[in-house]
């Protein structure tokens, strides 16, 4: 196995599908020749040609409602939003059309497709590129959401992601995207929808995804020496959750702590808090905490360090775990 | 083929296109344009007949509450009725919400298109057999899709069209502009078919666009464009005729607008006459489509009394039929709620099921 980046494993696993596959073709802005903002897509025209992968007009909805066409038309589109808040003209395309087709149809009709969306923050970027947007669309039934953590995650998921018969959003953490491991090509590793335990601990939980799954696995690590021995689940599918998996590790350990970058009001933080609360009160010690983005637009890059949970901000969180009569606020 | 740099030949004609006088008889106002057979045009007319009546009938439907709501397209049946007769089965067809009697004349199922309205599922044909894509709701994002479909016919070797029908008051929307453009630079064989019918609900057509035409925006889009006199059957079918033979030809997408008017209220739901006058209405009448086509084919012998007879007879049995199939109470099954949310149902909505079997099992 050789060690490659998040972003070459996510070009390993479009090169593949397109290899493997006639009907998976890519596109979207800037995706040809210069291989995307974040090279993800380098040297895929270059090597199957401007029929499988090719830049578009720059228009979000016009690339998401023509991939819709080209999915009706019996292609399997796999296109780049090239950063978050870029795919919100497209909102009414993926909520109204690429959500509901396959249930609008009975079924007549699929969209197998994936939007492909570069998302959240920690690279400096100026406003409007390091947006969290992940709740939008875990709130829209009809979508699957799932969010890489490593870059073998990367590979697997994005290969399950184009196999899928149900349209797929593919948030990829950007911050994460030069991190590299060894990487597998054989597709052992991800089941599409389930979570994993990144690192078996017995105090607590640290429940992540994307960005924040390195960040939670160093305060694992950081938290042996306050004597706590925690463990990290990596959601990976965002909608649907796998209860399973989480509720199996918080009914073990007894506290839980849920981590994101997104604004922490209304986010997916709080499903994750209601859920695991509903189905393991019992064993609960403590109430299951956040510790997200500020309820803020995400500020200028040289205040974004004060945005981002940190692991300092995550180890104040889980000592608080044992004192669960204090005052809580959420994201604090 | 070589992308066309002029924009004279782009352009749309000077006057929409006419063959028909409002009074029915023949003018020449046409350009290049040529006169479809007559037997084409006999067949147009049975269509509109039907068409009328079927539209009659789903508004008194709605008014008896068996539908929850209709959108008529009375008035704009020479649009409604040369759309579908335009195209071939492998064509595909991408409705509005309005344009239910063009799926008439395409040959669906009263029952299927009215189970929209009606409210028991938001698509009551099969869509893949069909080739007619679910009837939008949302303003223009279906121009997209017609674009995309379009596209993949194309490097899959058919020789279809994609058509896609819209409102004015969707030629506003961003949609509809990225998919003219998205069309034009694939060169994609779609026919964008705009039936101008002076109102978005009670927004009027001078309020929605400064544009002397609709049709001239497809020219700054490279997208060939045309105007219709769209109360005038023989002059529509012909122009869509052409439109969609220059699309499967490889020659690219066209945009055509046709002048009509909506007759009645946007639904059941407006009153129209809190933004129109009565006499608006009036003169549109006398404009009316099915009454110039039976004029004209009337005065040149190509359609008798007998024929107008049994058309009519044709369109009351139609509407009978009609009646009877909305009159049946059909309850939907509560649990398909669950079904073809996903294709891989998911643990949640399991749940979910069984939580509703049990109510509805109480």
């Amino acid at each position: 196995m050789t060690e490659i980046s998040m972003a070459q494993a996510l070009n390993a696993a479009l090169r593949d599908a397109v290899k493997d596959d006639d009907r998976v073709l890519i596109f979207g802005e800037d995706v040809g020749p210069l291989g995307g903002v974040f090279r993800v897509t380098d040297g895929i025209t270059a090597d199957f040609g401007e029929e499988r992968c090719f830049d578009t007009p720059l228009a979000e909805s016009g690339i998401v409602g023509f991939a819709v066409g080209m999915a009706m038309g019996g292609f399997r589109p796999v296109v780049e939003m090239q950063f978050d808040a870029f795919a919100y003209p497209a909102f009414e395309q993926i909520t109204s059309h690429v959500a509901k087709l396959r249930n609008r149809t009975r079924g007549a009709l699929s969209l197998p497709m994936v939007i492909r969306i570069p998302y959240a923050g920690g690279i400096g970027g100026v406003e409007h590129h390091c947006d969290s947007s992940e709740a939008y669309y875990t709130h829209t039934p009809g979508l699957r959401v799932v969010t890489p953590g490593t870059p073998q995650d990367a590979y697997d998921l994005l290969r399950d992601s184009i196999d899928s018969p149900d349209p797929v959003i593919f948030l990829e953490p950007k911050c994460r995207y030069w991190s590299k491991e060894p990487v597998s090509f054989t597709r052992e590793g991800a089941a599409m929808d389930r979570a994993v335990v990144r690192r078996a601990g017995e105090d607590v939980t640290l429940i992540a995804y994307g960005p924040m799954v390195a960040t939670a696995l160093e305060t694992a690590a950081a938290a042996t020496a306050e004597g706590w021995d925690v463990e990290v689940v990596d959601l990976r599918s965002l909608s649907p959750f796998d209860d399973e998996t989480v509720t199996a590790s918080v009914r073990r350990t007894g506290r839980a702590v849920v981590v994101h970058e997104a604004a922490g009001f209304g986010g997916y933080g709080a499903e994750v808090v209601a859920r695991v609360t509903e189905q393991c009160f019992h064993q609960l010690h403590a109430p299951v905490l956040r510790v997200t983005g500020l309820d803020i637009p995400y500020p200028p890059p040289k205040l974004e360090r004060h945005q981002l949970p940190d692991v300092d901000r995550i180890l104040d969180t889980v000592a608080r775990l044992q004192w669960h009569d204090e005052p809580v606020v959420a994201g604090a | 083929m070589s992308r066309e740099t002029s924009a004279a030949a782009l352009l749309p004609s000077g006057v929409p296109v006419r063959f028909l006088a409002e009074d029915g008889t023949r003018v020449d106002e046409h350009g290049h344009y040529s006169e479809p057979p007559s037997e084409r045009l006999v067949e147009a007319y049975r269509l509109m007949v039907l068409g009328r009546r079927f539209d009659a009938q789903a508004t008194a439907l709605t008014k008896q509450g068996r539908l929850a709501v209709y959108p008529s397209s009375a008035g704009q049946e020479a649009c409604q009725v040369a759309s579908a007769l335009a195209l071939t089965d492998a064509d595909w067809l991408f409705p509005t919400y309005r344009d239910s009697v063009a799926l008439v004349a395409r040959g669906l199922e009263p029952g299927e298109i009215l189970t929209l309205l009606r409210g028991d599922a938001h698509c009551g044909y099969d869509p893949a057999e069909t080739r007619v894509a679910p009837q939008c709701t949302p303003l223009a994002t279906q121009t997209l899709h017609a674009a995309g479909l379009a596209h993949a016919m194309q490097r899959r070797g058919e020789d279809s069209v994609a058509f896609a029908l819209i409102g004015d008051g969707a030629t506003s929307e961003g949609d509809f502009h990225e998919a003219l453009n998205f069309a034009a630079v694939f060169e994609a064989p779609v026919v964008f078919f705009v039936q101008n019918n002076r109102f978005a609900i009670s927004v009027p057509f001078e309020k929605q666009s400064a544009a002397p035409a609709l049709a001239y925006k497809g020219v700054g889009y490279g997208v060939r464009s045309e105007q219709v006199d769209g109360n005038d059957a023989v002059a529509v079918l012909s122009v869509l005729e052409d439109a969609v033979a220059h699309a499967r030809s490889g020659g690219g997408p066209v945009l055509v607008e046709a002048h009509t008017y909506r007759i009645d209220a946007h639904t059941n739901a407006d009153d129209a006459t809190r933004y129109r006058d009565r006499a608006e209405v009036e003169r549109w009448r006398a404009a009316d489509p099915v009454r110039r086509l039976e004029t004209y084919l009337t005065t040149e012998n190509l359609l008798s009394a007998d024929d107008v007879e049994r058309f009519r007879a044709e369109a009351e049995t139609f509407a009978a039929g009609v009646r009877d199939t909305l009159n049946a109470d059909v309850e939907p099954d509560p649990l398909s709620l669950f079904e073809h949310v996903y294709a891989v149902p998911t643990r949640q909505l399991a749940a979910q099921r069984a939580l509703v079997a049990a109510e509805v099992e109480a």
